[in-house]
């Protein structure tokens, strides 16, 4: 342990011909990605407070939570909340109100004030205590939103010219598409596990691009020097090369931040579901690497990136 | 590449011991001899606290300018001996209009109108519009300079009520061209301070015309409701004869004569001249006290009061009283406040927050160094002693720039630790390939070194770019997931690209090994 390592995830000089199986990469990708995209338009994603607008306020009341109770203390001051639902301990309650019509001239105050009737009513529950108390007004969250987004295309298209000012353009297509897929499966997963989406969310996806750009970069890496190397080696047959020779280090690493990250979704408390959304993400992001990127970067570059395979003119 | 001069060893150590000296404040409560004092600050999600995000009202701001601006041209005139009809307000051109009594007085109107006092040069132009009447019309600039200006002001009147509620380190910011971010660690419940800084405070006095009572408001007057009985409406001049601004102290206090609780103020040399002005000129004539366009009290002037000190009543309870005094004191907002955004997290949810966090960074941390020995031997002891340095630079980096850590930022350390192994795991299975190819040790570790750094460089270029396009479009704790793991890239080029080399390059000086532990 303090001198030879004791284990070895994949023995040296592996060939596995991963090239072979592209089609089926491709396409299983292909239906993963469209059944997200689905999911994505029915039912769709569960908005978040940053996004939606609204009130949350999380409670802790002294022993199990009386339901009943909690809605009856909350009708006594005029309020009406969209739900009232259990969260993580049996003594924590959530209580979730939507935020009034944007169309009223003052919905921002009432959504303010709305907050403080709900903390009324809790103060009338023995031994209850406001854990967390949040609102967020329609303005805010529509522009939460926008600049959520605007920062997910903007790194998508940086990503893009990165790799392009770095490699080749075929090597930066088939990584933005590549990207574009991973991003779309974890839109499908969020839908299923029905996290919230909102702007921690929107950290784990550009932290997973970041990730899965990184493996992406370190195979293509690979791919450019071997091209260099192996001036006459068919591109199939150099990619799966550059895959095996890579395989170890991409394995190795992708652990590390899995074992690292799994604390924090087992442990994590409120970052629980960043942290399950980030797991999934490496997962994907990995695979995506050699079942995805390489055999994009093989149906664009057959022709283009093996000008030296041909016969000389 | 496979030589350290002692210059770039003491270099490396020197960073490492420095590192070490930063974080110690941390871990101490009070500040000790020869330890920088600088220490990470919690956020508010594992401290407790309210966070409130105010929009400042600019449309107020224009509209109270053109108000006094239509006052000041009626005073104008009527100092110049000229007539005028329809005086009126348009907030969207940012202009006064009136029609001159006749065609024949315009250039007398003009003249007279330029020269009114500007706040700032060129801060109006006046001129004679296509169908007769006369617009004076508020520059573009000079109302971004006061909307600039009004913002910065609110700034310091917030900061002053929230000092004068005993809050303990409120931290107050703009954000963007309108907006104000105040954050409150350990106040859970915010419901006072939103009721301190939702008051404009903005308290003036005007006569009441009683002429008008009953009737419809002449020019220059407006029906304002009572404070204590909105229905009813008082008739008061738009004139401000004297502005609640030339304060010196408000306090509350118990009204001797009814036993109620009331606010005395003492106005300053200014203040205590306009008032006594204005009450010898008009005993036996109301006049009304205004705190944000409602009527607080309208007493018969009986006699001039020249003392310079004066008390409110209507109706105030110790509470209202003392919030009064206190708003009074610390000065008027220049436009209204509104919350648009609060957050509120409980100290029992901070603290487990932070319990969480820390369990999940010593686990995480835990596995991954357990991981690289496993698989890694000695080589991966090394990268560990990086990571632990790793780990140590970045609360350093941290403290030194006394940042705020929050949840968010925890989980940006912890994946810069998994993602920090990635470099050393570049360079080790590097090694190990060229040892495959048959290469000498010292052959193989040069070129390990050589192929794997162009590869980290841009892998972590890439990570980099993410995350500041993170940091430039987030907020709050995005923004400090992103920097620190904008940090954490830093302290892994510098741990992995110079120490855990450097560790591998000394081992290697000091055994000449035959065989390489890959």
């Amino acid at each position: 342990m303090f001198s030879r390592p004791l284990l070895r995830f994949v023995p040296n000089g592996t060939r596995i011909n991963f090239m072979r199986g592209r089609f089926m990469g491709l396409a299983t990708s292909a239906v993963l990605s469209i059944a997200s995209v689905i999911l994505f338009l029915h039912p769709g994603l569960t908005l978040g407070l940053d996004f939606r607008g609204g009130i949350v306020v999380e409670i802790r009341t002294q022993g199990p939570a009386d339901f009943g109770q909690v809605r009856a203390a909350l009708a006594t001051q005029h309020v009406e909340a969209a739900g009232v639902q259990s969260f993580g301990a049996p003594d924590d309650v959530l209580i979730r109100l939507d935020a009034p019509p944007a169309a009223s001239a003052d919905h921002e105050a009432r959504t303010q004030a709305l907050v403080d009737a709900v903390r009324h009513a809790v103060a009338t529950l023995p031994g209850a205590q406001v854990l967390r108390a949040d609102a967020v007004g329609a303005s805010v969250s529509a522009e939460l939103f926008r600049d959520g987004m605007l920062a997910l295309g903007i790194s998508l298209l940086m990503i893009l010219g990165y790799i392009w000012f770095r490699f080749e353009w075929e090597f930066a297509v088939s990584a933005v598409i590549t990207l574009i897929l991973d991003l779309t499966k974890t839109v499908g997963f969020l839908v299923i596990t029905h996290f919230e989406f909102d702007l921690v969310m929107v950290a784990a996806i550009l932290t997973i691009l970041g990730y899965s750009t990184n493996d992406k970069v370190v195979v293509y890496d690979r791919v450019r020097e071997n091209l260099r190397k192996y001036r006459t080696m068919p591109l199939a047959e150099l990619i799966d090369l550059s895959i095996n020779e890579t395989l170890s280090r991409t394995l190795g690493t992708s652990t590390t931040v899995f074992l690292a990250a799994l604390p924090l979704a087992l442990f994590g408390a409120s970052l629980s579901s960043f942290a399950w959304v980030m797991l999934f993400g490496i997962v994907v992001g990995t695979s995506s690497s050699i079942f995805i990127a390489a055999p994009i970067l093989l149906l664009l570059g057959e022709k283009r990136l093996r000008r030296d395979a041909r016969p000389p003119r | 590449m496979m030589y350290y001069s002692r210059l770039k060893l003491a270099s490396i150590a020197a960073v490492c011991l420095l590192g070490v000296l930063l974080c110690l404040p941390n871990a101490m409560r009070q500040p000790g001899p020869g330890v920088p004092w600088r220490q990470i600050h919690l956020g508010l999600d594992l401290r407790g606290g309210s966070y409130l995000l105010m929009q400042v009202d600019m449309n107020s701001v224009t509209a109270d300018r053109l108000r006094t601006l239509a006052d000041g041209t009626r005073q104008a005139l009527l100092g110049a001996g000229l007539g005028y009809r329809d005086v009126a307000t348009d907030a969207h051109a940012g202009a006064v209009t009136f029609t001159p009594r006749a065609p024949s007085e315009t250039e007398a109107d003009l003249k007279a109108l330029r020269a009114m006092p500007m706040a700032v040069p060129n801060e109006f132009a006046v001129a004679q519009r296509p169908d007769g009447s006369i617009a004076i019309t508020l520059s573009a600039a000079a109302m971004r300079l006061r909307a600039t200006e009004a913002v910065s002001q609110s700034i310091e009147i917030v900061r002053r009520r929230i000092d004068a509620t005993g809050a303990v380190d409120p931290e107050i910011t703009r954000q963007g061209d309108d907006r104000i971010v105040v954050e409150l660690p350990g106040i859970s419940d915010p419901e006072r301070v939103k009721h301190l800084l939702g008051t404009t405070a903005k308290m003036t006095f005007h006569m009441v015309q009683d002429s008008a009572l009953g009737g419809l408001p002449g020019p220059g007057v407006s029906l304002l409701p009572m404070m204590n009985a909105p229905d009813q409406k008082l008739p008061v001049a738009d004139h401000v004869d004297v502005d609640g601004s030339d304060l010196t102290n408000a306090s509350a206090a118990i009204d001797q004569q009814t036993g109620e609780w009331a606010v005395d103020f003492t106005f300053d040399s200014v203040g205590a001249r306009a008032f006594a002005a204005t009450t010898r000129a008009n005993v036996g004539r109301r006049f009304a006290i205004v705190l944000d366009n409602k009527v607080v009290q309208a007493p018969v002037i009986r006699s001039a009061i020249t003392g310079g000190n004066g008390q409110i009543s209507g109706g105030f309870d110790a509470q209202s009283a003392t919030d009064l005094a206190l708003l009074l004191r610390a000065g008027a907002l220049p436009a209204p406040l509104s919350v648009i955004e609060q957050r509120t997290i409980g100290p029992s949810l901070g603290a487990d927050s932070i319990r969480a966090g820390m369990i999940s960074l010593g686990i995480g941390f835990g596995l991954v160094i357990v991981f690289m020995a496993l698989f890694y031997g000695r080589f991966g002891w090394y990268a560990n002693v990086a990571l632990l340095a790793n780990l140590v630079l970045m609360v350093a980096i941290l403290s030194l720039f006394q940042a705020t850590l929050t949840l968010p930022g925890m989980a940006g350390m912890l994946l810069t630790l998994g993602m920090a192994v990635d470099a050393n795991i570049l360079i080790n299975e590097r090694i190990r390939e060229e040892v495959a190819r048959g290469r000498t040790p010292l052959a193989a570790m040069q070129a390990g070194f050589e192929r794997a750094t162009s590869t980290i460089l841009d892998s972590n270029a890439t990570a980099l770019l993410a995350h500041i396009m993170l940091f430039a479009f987030g907020t709050g704790p995005v923004q400090n997931f992103a920097l620190t793991i904008m940090i954490g890239i830093v302290t892994t080029l510098f741990t992995t690209l110079l120490l855990s080399r450097m560790l591998m390059v000394r081992w290697y000086a000091r055994t000449r090994p035959t065989v390489l532990p890959v």
